[in-house]
């Protein structure tokens, strides 16, 4: 198994990289696009505005393995910044396209009385029964910092739907792709079991 | 639903927790990295860290600090005190803070959260408020800096909303008429400031009961309560504290 961690210098990698090291797992964290084509579990993190992480990606040469990766079902997670860019495209500071993998746009949560960013502990409403969510029980927390969410056109890759004024997707799957808006690296024992879960595909 | 937060908070000076008392089976009761773990295992839902020292030549220790307690605990970590330029936030985030607040130098330059947030994200920028409640003019509060010494003439309410618009994902706002008091949070000021803005607020600043919490999280409207003292003297733990919000119908994590 080799473990790769994205880095296109957006984010707290090293908390990421840590939870897989207490779970038990060893991983790199590259920015070499050879390093993560060799990935057979691929991570992509990431906190920040979807433009910017696009474009480091793309300047890093990192889009192609990305896809790649991807394109033959190999274990990939996408955390936060990670599940967004799978959509066609992004809105925030003017629309942008993302991978494309899921046709659908990531937007912003309405303007209404509830705050944004959506920030703090969440519930997760489980959609699919999936071995990365393994002994994670239906209505877990999970740790939630975002103002943007992907809405995919088809639902049936919906995979957790968490409840904050809208039933929004907190997290996508096809295959042995997931990816979620939370935060499992900050996410304390459940968190964990997850990225276990994950490392076990 | 999404949960109210509970946040205990470590004051560090030159890289020890002040008011440090003795944890039972902790060896050393003032190191913050131990205590952090205590918090995590009672269900502490973020930490926050307030560098009160802030003295250049001692910041090497606290990026030590953030760095040991990001290795230890898998939760939010918000380092605060002495954060004025981008450099300042670039090297917390990077040690792994995930949020940074920033308190005096947003009041000497507003600019320098339109900056720090755009680019390191709203979400990871802070802006710490310390009020204080004029003396001849009701429901009016004054910011304060430099720990409560210096008087802005800023109108704190006017202030979180300049925040927001600035790119702020987040304000801290603590009373300083009720800091280090133990008779609860300034509850007129915490609500003033979340029915003004609409980023989440932390209240902070007095806290002495289980009561207090409540009361910042209902009547304040609060979305985190902070607290100091009453989780470090362990007048009650953070598990405690959330039983006792539970059983009163707040929504916490338990």
């Amino acid at each position: 198994m080799n473990l790769v961690i994205v880095d296109y210098g957006s984010g707290n990698l090293r908390s990421v990289q840590r939870s897989f090291e207490r779970a038990g797992f060893s991983s790199t964290i590259t920015h070499d696009p050879t390093v993560v084509s060799e990935a057979t579990h691929l991570v992509v993190p990431g906190v920040g505005a979807f433009s910017d992480c696009m474009g480091n990606l793309e300047k890093l040469g990192l889009l192609a393995p990305i896809r790649e990766h991807i394109q033959e079902d190999k274990p990939y997670l996408g955390i936060c910044l990670g599940l967004q860019i799978l959509f066609t495209e992004g809105t925030e500071f003017g629309s942008k396209p993302g991978l494309g993998i899921f046709p659908g746009q990531v937007v912003r949560f309405p303007k209404n009385e509830l705050k944004v960013p959506h920030m703090g502990w969440n519930q997760i409403q489980i959609k699919k029964e999936l071995p990365i969510l393994k002994d994670i029980p239906n209505e877990a927390y999970f740790y939630f910092v975002h103002s943007y969410y992907g809405a995919p056109k088809d639902p049936v890759v919906i995979a957790t739907t968490t409840d904050y004024g809208l039933q929004f997707p907190s997290s996508v799957s096809e295959g042995r792709l997931f990816a979620c808006q939370f935060h499992p690296e900050k996410s304390q024992d459940l968190g964990r079991q997850l990225l276990e879960n994950f490392a076990r595909l | 639903m999404l949960a109210k937060r509970i946040i205990p908070c470590l004051d560090v000076k030159g890289g020890r927790v002040v008011k440090g008392v003795a944890f039972v089976d902790l060896k050393d009761a003032g190191d913050p990295v131990e205590i952090a773990k205590i918090y995590e295992a009672q269900g502490a839902d973020e930490l926050c860290f307030l560098d009160i020292t802030a003295s250049s030549d001692e910041r090497e220790i606290l990026l030590d600090i953030v760095r040991h307690t990001a290795d230890e605990v898998s939760m939010p970590v918000t380092v605060g005190g002495g954060v004025r330029t981008v450099e300042d936030v670039q090297t917390l985030l990077s040690a792994g803070a995930d949020k940074v607040s920033i308190n005096t130098a947003a009041v000497n330059r507003p600019e320098f959260v339109r900056e720090a947030s755009r680019q390191f994200g709203s979400s990871t920028i802070v802006v710490a408020i310390d009020a204080k409640r004029s003396p001849d003019k009701p429901k009016h509060w004054e910011v304060y800096t430099h720990g409560g010494r210096n008087a802005t003439g800023l109108d704190a309410i006017e202030w979180a909303a300049k925040m927001e618009d600035f790119g702020a994902g987040e304000i801290l706002l603590t009373s300083m008429d009720q800091d280090g008091k133990t008779t609860g949070y300034d509850l007129e000021l915490t609500r003033a400031v979340c029915e003004r803005v609409h980023i989440p607020v932390i209240a902070s600043g007095g806290v002495g009961t289980l009561e207090h919490l409540y009361e910042g999280l209902t009547i304040g409207k609060a979305d985190a309560a902070l607290a100091a003292s009453i989780f470090h003297y362990q007048t009650y733990s953070i598990h405690e504290a959330k039983d006792y919000l539970a059983k009163r119908g707040v929504p916490v994590r338990l």
